[in-house]
């Protein structure tokens, strides 16, 4: 066992930038501007604009989570019963992205779908009907749903591989045809692996500000671009801060849901 | 035992250019306990695969009931298989485990609901129903791989090494168990194993393969008495193996001494390969037997001494319950009838493999 010393650096670390600034949040969220104990912050998530844009949130990282899921997971099951699959070469195409900044590759988004960018001049000299969904929901979309599905194939591939094959053989043994196999024994054994990417990319989308930004135009309102001005255009710290013990509220509400399912197998970033 | 049941014609499969199984002809009759025995890379679980649908051969045809099943999917099969590692749904409770098989085809809440009862009280784990697969130990898991098998009625039971990862005891307890059920439900079982020791015990008939080859099909008296060839002899039990000259019927020379036994057939001087069990091998007092030789091993083995006697400058292995010290001149007699004579190998395949058992 090492010493209980070795892990001082890491409580350091946490207590910096992570427990005060939190508190920090706390004390802004709690209180008015003369210090005094409100809940008015909180309540400001009830102004139409500002529930407008949770709402939207809500909607739009639901979706992408869902369309994630649904792109992961007969990938991950493909790629895991497959040898090249499991040579992890296409796993590592998939994670490649991942290692380039998030920025840049959000930005490279921006040029190819643009009025006047690369996927839009392609279908004007094709003579296909333009195509403009920069600015739109859909863009966002787009781009939450690229940024994040490596955090949903790899938590699913990692579960699916570690299935015993004689356990999916078992099952077509005792009768179950391809799909009843998939459906009653190979997705349960994977829920961790699910819940564990739903989180992994929910949670990010419904707090991402940057996406909306760049691939939204300024136009679309998340919760997080809401966030992001309370305190970057100077209105309000506390109102600001109010807002993101709500957003809090439901991250936290899904991470509990995600631990209450995942025994922590699925767990692998 | 009844009729031919499941036929292998002329099976061969072919792994990365490395024939696994090569031109392989078996069949396996009804209610018939049939073991398939032999060290790993021999190809008998490759054939469990095959008959259970999980490998298609590459060349020959597998006939269940005058049905060609060669290219059926596993689901349309009427064998069920228990795997080596029990493969249970761990997702699953012990009830919904054993119904598995039976929700897919359809069957009533009511007779499932028996069907269950019956095959927890064949298996010995009454109540069991709710329990998950992780609650249960190694043994108890088996047993509910096996419910959940028989429950589907199959006609033929496909057995994976199922014991092989219980503790002795317990294994033991489990071949009388396997063999209780096996005559309680009349169904051809088809086991495999590389426990000679568990063959011999549970099965009708053991064949006896070693690289993609069947050495030999026979009882496991057949087997153990009348190996065919070193190979068999060294797999099934402990055996000395000498090389000898068959000088006549009825006379073999061993490291030049003469030994009557009972083998005719193999023509005058021919090489052979002799074989005599270590029990088999009678000491007794300098002179009184055909060789004489000196103990140079001995430990205790609960019901037997077991001695290693060095006469015409090789080790004879020797099981019995008297006891000679190290070092004490003794003499070896074995009785004709003991002495089992085979054939040398004549091709490459057939070639006995020198094992560490």
């Amino acid at each position: 066992m090492y010493k209980r010393s070795v892990s001082y650096p890491c409580i350091l670390w946490s207590a910096a930038f992570i427990i005060i600034p939190l508190l920090f949040i706390f004390y802004y969220g709690l209180t008015d501007r003369t210090g005094a104990f409100t809940l008015s912050n909180l309540a400001a998530i009830a102004t139409a604009e500002n529930s407008k844009a949770l709402i939207l949130s809500l909607g739009l990282s639901l979706l992408s989570t869902a369309i994630c899921l649904l792109l992961a997971y007969p990938l991950a099951l493909i790629l895991s019963g497959s040898k090249i699959g499991r040579s992890g070469f296409i796993i590592f195409l998939f994670v490649l992205p991942m290692w380039m900044n998030f920025l840049l590759r959000t930005l490279a988004w921006v040029v190819l779908l643009d009025t006047n960018g690369v996927l839009d001049t392609l279908c004007k000299l094709s003579g296909l009907p333009r195509f403009k969904i920069i600015n739109t929901p859909a863009a966002i979309v787009f781009g939450m749903v690229y940024d994040f599905l490596p955090f949903m194939i790899l938590p699913i591939y990692n579960v699916i591989s570690k299935i015993d094959i004689n356990v999916v053989n078992a099952a077509r043994d005792l009768g179950a045809n391809s799909f009843q196999t998939l459906y009653k024994v190979i997705f349960p054994l994977s829920l961790p692996g699910v819940i564990s990417g739903i989180t992994m990319v929910f949670v990010p989308s419904l707090t991402t500000f940057v996406i909306s930004t760049l691939l939204g135009g300024g136009k679309i309102l998340l919760i997080g671009n809401v966030i992001e001005q309370e305190f970057m255009k100077g209105t309000s710290w506390h109102v600001g801060s109010g807002l993101s013990l709500v957003l809090m509220l439901f991250i936290i509400v899904s991470m509990a849901l995600s631990t209450k399912y995942d025994n922590g197998e699925g767990n692998v970033l | 035992m009844g009729n031919r049941l499941i036929d292998l014609q002329h099976i061969t499969k072919i792994y990365d250019g490395h024939p696994v199984l090569d031109d392989l002809n078996l069949y396996f009759n009804e209610n018939e306990f049939l073991t398939l025995l032999g060290p790993s890379g021999c190809g008998k679980t490759t054939t469990l695969r095959i008959l259970g649908g999980f490998e298609t051969p590459d060349q020959g045809r597998v006939i269940f009931n005058g049905q060609d099943i060669t290219h059926l999917p596993p689901n349309k099969r009427q064998l069920n298989t228990v795997f080596q590692k029990y493969a249970l749904f761990t997702h699953m409770n012990i009830a919904e485990n054993i119904a598995f098989g039976l929700k897919i085809s359809g069957k009533s809440k009511a007779y499932i609901d028996d069907k269950i009862k019956y095959a927890l009280k064949l298996v010995n784990l009454d109540g069991y129903e709710k329990r998950m697969p992780d609650s249960l130990s190694g043994g108890q898991q088996q047993r509910i791989a096996i419910a959940r098998a028989i429950v589907n009625e199959p006609k033929i039971l496909l057995l994976d090494e199922p014991l092989g990862a219980l503790d002795l005891k317990l294994r033991q307890e489990m071949q009388y168990e396997l063999i209780r059920m096996k005559n309680e439900l009349g169904i051809t079982f088809i086991y495999v194993t590389h426990d000679q020791e568990e063959a011999l015990t549970m099965s009708d008939t053991i064949v006896v393969m070693n690289q993609g080859y069947i050495q030999q099909i026979g009882t496991p008296e057949d087997i153990y008495n009348e190996p065919t060839n070193a190979f068999v002899a060294d797999f099934i039990g402990d055996s000395n193996i000498f090389p000898g000259t068959m000088v006549e019927d009825k006379v073999v020379r061993i490291f030049d001494r003469i030994f009557p036994c009972v083998d005719v057939g193999f023509g005058c001087n021919t090489p052979v390969d002799v074989v005599i069990r270590p029990e088999d091998v009678e000491l007794g007092a300098p002179g009184q037997g055909t060789v004489d030789g000196v103990v140079s091993h001995l430990i205790f083995k609960g019901v037997h001494y077991e001695m290693e006697v060095t006469a015409c400058g090789r080790e004879w292995l020797v099981q019995s319950t008297k006891m000679y010290p190290v070092g004490e001149q003794v003499s070896i007699h074995v009785d004709p009838f003991n002495i089992q004579i085979m054939n040398k190998p004549e091709s490459e395949d057939e070639e006995a493999v020198v094992l560490d058992v």
